[in-house]
Parts: structure tokens; sequence; C-alpha cells
């Protein structure tokens, strides 16, 4: 069982990696990414019931990113956890690298392809319908944006959820606020969504989704039996380079060298601080 | 020899009992299971059919999920909304995450006749066909369905399958007969060399009986009977186009990317053959019932035959 403290201190060294890994290739997801960061931190290295070695085996926990465009941040934790070497990243967005610009199963560790947005709760439904139907008591996890909110095979699936029951599901949005063009209440206002989700049979939590000890919480807290989990996780996008903090520019922009060494000069603060703590 | 059935009663049927051996086969319908024929099923295996409500894209994503854990899903809805409406979940979730959904478009092609052009999936071929690592099959009757059925609960590959509301007059005499292989069709009339009528699904029969008419007019004719949609079976239409040079494709389907499209495609590079393609115009179908339709499209065995024979008098 990992510390908070030691939890902190991996967000801010994948942020890093995944700061690099961006200026490196010259393109990414970049606000995205640092804006669920601590969320898979918390599932990867706390929740999820799954390894390397178990990622084949029928009664391991499932995670569907269903936000697939902040894929720079799964492949890094999937490397740090060893699903495969870290130096695999290095081809991340090369001519013929499996490591694309959004998840594929090619890919060991991942389940599913996606980056078409309103597909990953869905797939997260079948997953959890095949355990009930098999009597296995794997988890499903699945996170998705609150700009993806919008696609009408999101609430599809949402329907399904609580129709089916479907208490081994753990649906996450990644509530930044923010999406491609503004901010999501001004693009198409999906507000409220905890009284919409808890409307379609949903038990909602909403937690501060840059706080990794309530993830966890949130994460690792049972389902009331017979109901799907929603966990709205408030969170800032852009989270740890001041500069790019709720900033809707900053969704898919790489940075310049000058912004580049100025974020990993704060990521470095943080991570010396948090070793000396 | 029976007189036909229908290839929905077939499905269900088979499926029955495939799904009574293997309780990963799944039945997944989206308010479906009466036009797919699946109540037998639903009586015998209740806990195997999963009911999606009115949601295709839902039921095609939740099947990939269902099947990525390792079960079976066949998924039933109408072909139009199966193959339009879910087309992206068909091809990301199924087909590009290469997950062991079978899509049985059901009513498919202008089945739904006078309902129009909403219910109407006269597009389907030319999209699914597109799709990369998906198989596309149309049965021409019982007995193609039947091995089709038991050839799909063993692949593990995403497949397509177009089905009609009708009774299909019987084509072949046993399965094995009828279907063979993906990418394996059948040369099912072999009478002279003067044209070849390539056909799939419901327009096998009516090619059928164009080739006994032309026959009884002197003309020399075969009949290939595709049911392999995706993969083509290329050395098939290479053998028939070296022996006649001149293929017509018959189908219930836009003239554009359908069956007569993938014949042509498969023959263009050769320069030595032409092929004309019978199929649906452009336009939202008009009213009427499916044969009607059929005979003012010049789709029935008469206008076919009149059509062969214009053909090769020019």
């Amino acid at each position: 069982m990992a510390t908070t403290k030691e939890l902190k201190l991996k967000a801010a060294e994948l942020r890093k990696a995944t700061w690099q890994m961006i200026y490196r290739a010259k393109t990414g997801h970049t606000g995205s990414d640092l804006s669920c960061t601590d969320i898979l931190v918390a599932l990867y290295y706390q929740a999820l019931n799954q390894t390397p070695e178990t990622f084949k085996d029928p009664n391991r926990d499932r995670y569907v990113q269903s936000k697939g465009h902040a894929v720079e941040i799964l492949y890094n934790v999937l490397a740090d956890r060893g699903y495969f070497p870290k130096s695999d990243l290095l081809t991340y967005s090369q001519f013929k690298s499996p490591y694309i610009g959004h998840p594929t199963n090619h890919i060991n560790g991942i389940e599913l392809n996606t980056g078409s947005l309103g597909h990953g709760l869905g797939l997260s439904v079948g997953i959890a319908l095949a355990g009930k139907l098999d009597h296995r008591d794997y988890h499903v996890y699945t996170l998705m944006g609150d700009g993806e909110q919008a696609e009408g095979s999101v609430w599809e699936a949402a329907m399904s959820a609580g129709n089916y029951q479907l208490d081994n599901l753990t649906a996450i949005i990644d509530h930044n606020r923010l999406q491609i063009s503004g901010p999501t209440v001004d693009v198409m206002n999906s507000e409220p969504l905890a009284d919409k989700y808890r409307a379609f049979g949903f038990d909602v939590i909403e937690v501060d989704g840059n706080n990794i000890a309530e993830l966890v919480s949130a994460l690792t807290t049972k389902n009331t039996p017979k109901r799907p989990k929603l966990i709205l996780a408030d969170t800032i996008k852009g989270k740890g380079i001041s500069f790019a903090e709720n900033q809707a520019s900053w969704h898919h922009r790489v940075p310049t060298e000058t912004e580049y060494q100025q974020g990993l000069d704060e990521l470095d603060e943080v991570i010396g601080g948090l070793k000396n703590e | 020899m029976s007189n036909g059935a229908k290839a929905g009663d077939v499905i269900c049927s088979e499926l029955i009992e495939l799904a009574s051996a293997d309780q990963n086969i799944l039945a997944v319908t989206s308010d479906s299971r009466g036009s797919a024929a699946l109540n037998p099923f639903a009586t015998a295996l209740p806990n195997q059919l999963i009911e999606m409500g009115i949601a295709e894209q839902n039921s095609v994503t939740v099947s990939a999920g269902l099947a990525h854990s390792g079960k079976r899903p066949f998924v039933f809805s109408p072909a139009s909304f199966l193959t339009m409406r879910s087309v992206e979940q068909v091809k990301d979730d199924v087909a590009y995450s290469n997950t062991n959904v079978k899509l049985i478009g059901i009513s498919g092609g202008n089945s739904y006749s006078v309902l129009g052009a909403t219910h109407h999936s006269l597009q389907d071929l030319a999209i699914t066909r597109a799709i990369p690592n998906l198989e596309v099959y149309m049965p021409a009757d019982q007995y193609q369905t039947r091995a089709l059925i038991q050839y799909l609960s063993k692949s593990d590959q995403p497949a397509y399958v177009r089905i009609g509301k009708k009774v299909l007059a019987d084509v072949y005499e046993t399965p094995a007969a009828a279907f063979k292989a993906p990418g394996k069709g059948n040369l099912i009339y072999d009478q002279g060399n003067d044209v070849t009528l390539v056909a799939a699904g419901e327009t096998v029969r009516i090619a059928l009986d164009a080739a006994q008419k032309l026959t009884n007019a002197g003309v020399g004719v075969k009949v290939v009977d595709l049911v392999s949609v995706k993969p083509l079976d290329q050395d098939l239409l290479n053998r028939v186009a070296d022996q006649t040079h001149q293929i017509v494709t018959l189908e219930e389907h836009s003239i554009y990317g359908g069956l007569g499209s993938a014949v042509a495609e498969a023959l263009a590079q050769r320069g030595d053959t032409a092929v004309h393609i019978l199929g649906f115009p452009d336009e939202p179908a008009i009213a009427g019932t499916q044969d009607e339709v059929f005979g003012y499209y010049g789709l029935d065995a008469d206008s076919v035959k009149s059509t062969v024979t214009t053909l090769l008098n020019k």
C-alpha cells in the first residue's frame, strides 16, 4: 500500500515524463493529460487489481480510457508499471510506431481501442455485464471527459448501466470544465452532471480530482449493491504547469522551448519538495 | 426437399442449438426480438438474450465489451440501423478493436418496402465492405444460412450478415454444398459461355430463374452465388471471366458500392471483361411490395433476361 506522499510524487514524476514526451514528439493532448494524471495514479497504483502479469487473467479488473486523447499519460503510467519498456515511448507518434495518439490494443495493457468519444462507458457496460453473467467479481473502470458528455452514446450506455444494475462498474468524469473550444458550459452545457447520473441509476461521489487521497477513497469504496458508481472528479486542466492551468488553449498545445524549460523547472521543484518532505 | 424457409427462423433455431451447447453465445437485440424471429430463443435461453432497448449504437458497443470478456454475441437489429446508425461503433469497437461480434442485419435491403427509405438498407454493403477486418455475408437459402451460422459460431472474426424477411426458396440441397468458407462462392449454374450472372442473398433465386429463361432462349449462361461479399472469391470470378467475358451482377442494394462494385473492382484490371451492374438506382426506392419494386427496377427474372439479351446483341 503506497502512501499518499508516494503517490503524489509518482504523479509529479509522471507529469514530468508526459511533458517531456509531448515536447519531444511535438504532439499530444497536454492539458488533458495533466488534468487526469492524479486519477490514473490513484487507479493504477492503488485501486486497480491488475498487473502486467495478470493482464490476460479473466478475473483482472479492467480499465477503459474513454477520453482516449489523454493517451500520453496512460502510456507513461503503463510503462512505469512495467507493461512495456519505457524506452518504447521514444518512438511515440513516429513512423510505424504502435504508440500512436490514441489507445490501441496492440499495446500491452490497453484493453480496447478508443479515441472517438462516447464509446468507453458502453464498452465497460459490456465488460461488466459479462462479469455478471460469468459470476466473476472483477471491477470495470472507465474515464470520460466532461466535454464528452455531449455524445448521445454516453447516455445510451448510462441507461443500460442503470438498467442492468451494474455494481461492478465505476465511471469517472475528468471534470475540468474546459474543452477544445472553451468552457464546457458555453460549448454545450451538460450540467448538472451529478443529478443526471443519479437519475440514470448511479451513485455519484464528488471529489477533488487532483487530490489523490480523495480519489483513492472514492475508487476503492465498494459500490452500493445493484448500483453503478460515478465519480465526478473536479480537476484543473493543465494541472501542475502554472501557465497551462485552466487554459482551454492548452488542450493539445505543444510547449515552446522556453515554455518547456519553465514547465520542467516547475515540475522539478514539486518533485524536489515532495522528496524533501 | 422443402419449399424454403425464412433466414431469420433458420438462424434462431440454429442459434438455440449452438447456444445450448455454448453458454458464451448470446443474442443481443434492440427491441427487435420479434422482427428478428428470436422469440423462441428468448423462451429457450432467457439468460443468453441481452435486451438493449431501442439503442443500436449501444447494442454494438456493449457487444464489443461482452466479446472482449469471452462472450460470443450475435447482435440482431434492422440492417439499416445496425450498419448506418451504428457504423462508427462497428468500425471502432468491433472491426478495429477486433472483438468477436457477429452483426446480423435483419430485414435488409428493400424488405421493409412500403415503410420507406428510413427502413431500407440499400447502402449497407458499400459501408461494411469498406471497413477493414469485417467479413460480409448474404445467405441465399436456408441451407446456406444454417452453414453460415455454424461457421460464425466457431469463427473469432468480426462479421456482418445481411438477411431479408421473406421465405427463401431453396437453392441448395445441403448446408455443406451451400457454404464452404470465407471468400468462397459457388458456381451454381453452368450452361454455356455467353454471360455470367453474379448474385448474392435474395437475388440468387432471381438469377437462377433468369438463367433458366436464357437457356431456353439459346443463350449460354452461368450463375455465381457469391455469398461471401467480403472476402471476395477472386479465383471464381477470374474463372468465369476467362470463359464468358460478360458479367451481369444482380443485387438488392444501391448500384453504388455493393456487389456489382465489388465484382467490377475485382475484374477491372483484366481489361477483357464487361461488368453490367443491376441494382437500385441512386434515389429513395419507390413504394410497393418487394416484388413490385423489384419489377419496377428491372430486378425480376424476365427483366434480367431481357437486359442480358439486349447486352449480348449489342
